[in-house]
């Protein structure tokens, strides 16, 4: 019996660790934004946005995300219980466009302001999207991949996933452009390697090995870029390479030269935006539909530019 | 410590006050008794810390969050207590759900055909799993690993790896979020899932401690060698466990595509290591032989009622994931403590 009561205090002890700390700030304003994920170094950036917009605009910030983005009942848990702290306006970037509409039609009869970030809702319940403009952004990588290979030759492509938005669009941004604006430019392969580093390392080894003619790869977001330079560095293959997102290995393939360059979009700005658009929707300011948060090419040249290191991340 | 269960069934008809005494001085009772004051407790540390925990759409969100764990560690008891394993529950639900909106979505049958079809292909992998365990002799974490990953690519692979909506069975999502016991008492709000929940634990209590086939879910855990020498087809009861816990995954399948009203083909991996720290919380033992529903019951109840407490009470998402662990490991060793005692 006492060893059971004694586990019973430790239990509690621990709670009560953490319970202070969550009890002070009763009075701030209370804005929880719910991700698609967390670990990832993109969402960590978009966090430390959030952050920083909560300490500018002097409101109470928290960020959350499920373990993986295919978690969408977890995502959905959240949001309950983020709507459940009656917060003042809360922050959602849906895993799953219309699996969370009954809570967001919740939160908006109790007259709790949505923000969407990173991708839509299909719902005119958000009051506004920060969101970057895939399609645009990927259609600048392929631009940059023309204009390096010399408008002519093959080209591969390696994509996350065929089912999110952000996947989707990136696909078609890059392929769209090329088809309509470079005809000499040939698509020989898309594949899709869920955004893991191994499994983008093979298949951009599988895809070197058939086809030895190619020019150019492009990697449609940070795991699959890493994967196509580690296959390409594996196999010894000169090719050029282009990214999405940042973190510390593609901005050493970078800075090494093994990779061209890649477009990043702008992650603490989307986490800022929301936060701010967040505090407008509460002073009654008007939104426009979408935030475009912005994404920028940077290669060897403009990495060290503060305005491009800015939005970097490792 | 050897099976009470199958003891008390052989028991002849004792007085009432027998009953009573037996009940209350039972280990497994009072593991049952230490398991629901740790969730009262849980439940009252979190009331003081935020007041916005005891709310009541609060608690209905805990017990529709608990809902697709609590059936998983249903099927998942009845196999651990046979000293089995099985990592394929999260997946096999996956499986089923997809199954359902291949029927309901792209066959256009009737929203009955879908929930028969779920159960029906849960109970039919279930049976393949058992088949692979009893008559292959391949060890369960081996053959459940491999029905995981199988499942998972097959999910993909029916579905296009493209969420199935059920948007032309607008009865389905009703399966989950509606709320009968709301229709007949508006006060109480609670949802369908928890509901059907609490009628799979009911249903799986009275087959584990009232039939022949529960029996021997203990008594196969407890020591299979002496069950097989005493005349009993333990290969054949084995597979039938397997089946009934594949069948109930099916039911778990149904819920989560309801809720979601979709079928997500990439979800469910990771799902089965928490049903099985459900199981485990509620004093199941993973050498077999001890376990009750209500117990898996509460195991899944208290997991949902600390990750919703942290949650609501701002912690970071770190720290939740580091607790959650430390209150497993916690769990268990009270567990091994009252073991060690008896």
């Amino acid at each position: 019996m006492v060893k059971r009561t004694r586990t019973l205090i430790m239990a509690l002890a621990l709670g009560a660790t953490f319970g202070f700390s969550a009890n002070a700030p009763a009075q701030e304003t209370y804005i929880p934004l719910i991700s698609k994920g967390f670990q990832h170094q993109f969402w960590q950036a978009v966090k430390q946005g959030a952050e920083q917009a909560g300490k500018d605009l002097k409101v109470k910030v928290s960020f959350e995300g499920p373990e993986t983005e295919a978690m969408v009942d977890k995502q959905i848990d959240m949001l309950s219980a983020a709507l459940a702290k009656n917060p003042k306006a809360i922050g959602f970037a849906a895993l799953d466009s219309k699996a969370a509409i009954p809570l967001l039609k919740k939160a908006q009869a109790a007259k709790i302001p949505v923000v969407a970030f990173d991708s839509g809702v299909d719902s005119d319940i958000p009051v506004t999207t920060a969101t970057t403009d895939n399609k645009a952004a990927a259609g600048l990588a392929a631009d940059k991949m023309a204009e390096l290979i010399g408008k002519a030759g093959e080209v591969a492509v390696v994509v996350h996933d065929q089912t999110s938005r952000t996947g989707i669009d990136r696909r078609d941004g890059f392929l769209d452009r090329m088809k309509s604006k470079y005809p000499n430019i040939k698509i020989v392969s898309v594949q899709y390697g869920g955004g893991d580093h191994l499994k983008s390392t093979e298949i951009t080894k599988s895809i070197l090995q058939a086809n030895p003619n190619l020019k150019g790869m492009f990697g449609a977001n940070e795991g699959s870029a890493i994967g196509v330079v580690n296959g390409a560095t594996e196999m010894k293959r000169k090719i050029v390479i282009i990214g999405y997102d940042s973190g510390k290995q593609q901005k050493d393939a970078i800075r090494s030269g093994v990779m061209a360059g890649a477009i990043t979009q702008n992650p603490v700005g989307i986490g800022y935006k929301t936060v701010e658009a967040a505090v407008k929707a509460l002073k009654g300011e008007k939104l426009p539909k979408v935030i475009d948060t912005g994404f920028y090419w940077y290669d060897k040249s403009n990495i060290a530019d503060p305005k491009i290191a800015a939005v970097l991340y490792d | 410590m050897s099976s009470t269960q199958p003891a008390e069934l052989a028991a002849e008809r004792p007085g009432a006050i027998e009953i009573l005494k037996r009940t209350l001085f039972n280990p497994a009772t009072r593991q049952k008794l230490l398991a629901f004051a740790s969730l009262l407790a849980l439940m009252l540390f979190f009331s003081v810390a935020s007041n916005n925990f005891l709310q009541a759409d609060n608690m209905v969100s805990i017990l529709q969050s608990t809902a697709v764990n609590g059936v998983l560690a249903i099927a998942c008891t009845f196999v651990i207590i046979t000293g089995g394993i099985d990592l394929s529950v999260g997946t096999l639900m996956t499986f089923c759900a997809v199954m359902a909106g291949v029927f309901l979505t792209y066959w256009g049958m009737p929203i009955y055909v879908g929930i028969v079809a779920a159960i029906f292909f849960g109970g039919v992998c279930g049976f393949t799993s058992g088949v692979l365990i009893a008559k292959l002799k391949i060890p369960p974490f081996i053959a459940t690993l491999g029905m995981m990953m199988l499942l998972k690519g097959l999910s993909l692979v029916i579905s296009g790896t493209k969420p199935i909506y059920f948007n032309d069975t607008p009865e389905f999502p009703a399966i989950s979020q509606d709320s009968l016991i709301g229709y007949f008492i508006p006060a109480a709000p609670i949802p369908n899932a928890v509901l059907i929940l609490f009628l799979v634990a009911i249903a799986a209590g009275i087959v584990l401690n009232k039939t022949l086939l529960g029996r021997y879910t203990f008594a196969l855990g407890s020591n299979e060698e002496a069950v097989r020498l005493s005349g009993v087809n333990v290969d054949f009861w084995k597979i039938v466990v397997y089946s009934l816990s594949g069948a109930i995954c099916g039911i778990a399948g149904l819920l989560i595509a309801s809720r979601l009203n979709s079928a997500q083909p990439a979800l469910g991996q990771g799902y089965e290591l928490d049903a099985i720290a459900a199981v485990v919380i509620g004093g199941t033992s993973l050498s077999g032989g001890t376990g009750t529903i209500l117990g898996t019951i509460i195991g899944a109840f208290i997991m949902s009622v600390l990750i919703n407490g942290l949650r609501i009470m701002s912690v970071a998402q770190e720290w939740q994931t580091v607790v959650t662990g430390v209150i497993i490991i916690l769990a268990v060793y009270t567990d091994i403590l009252r073991r060690g005692k008896s």
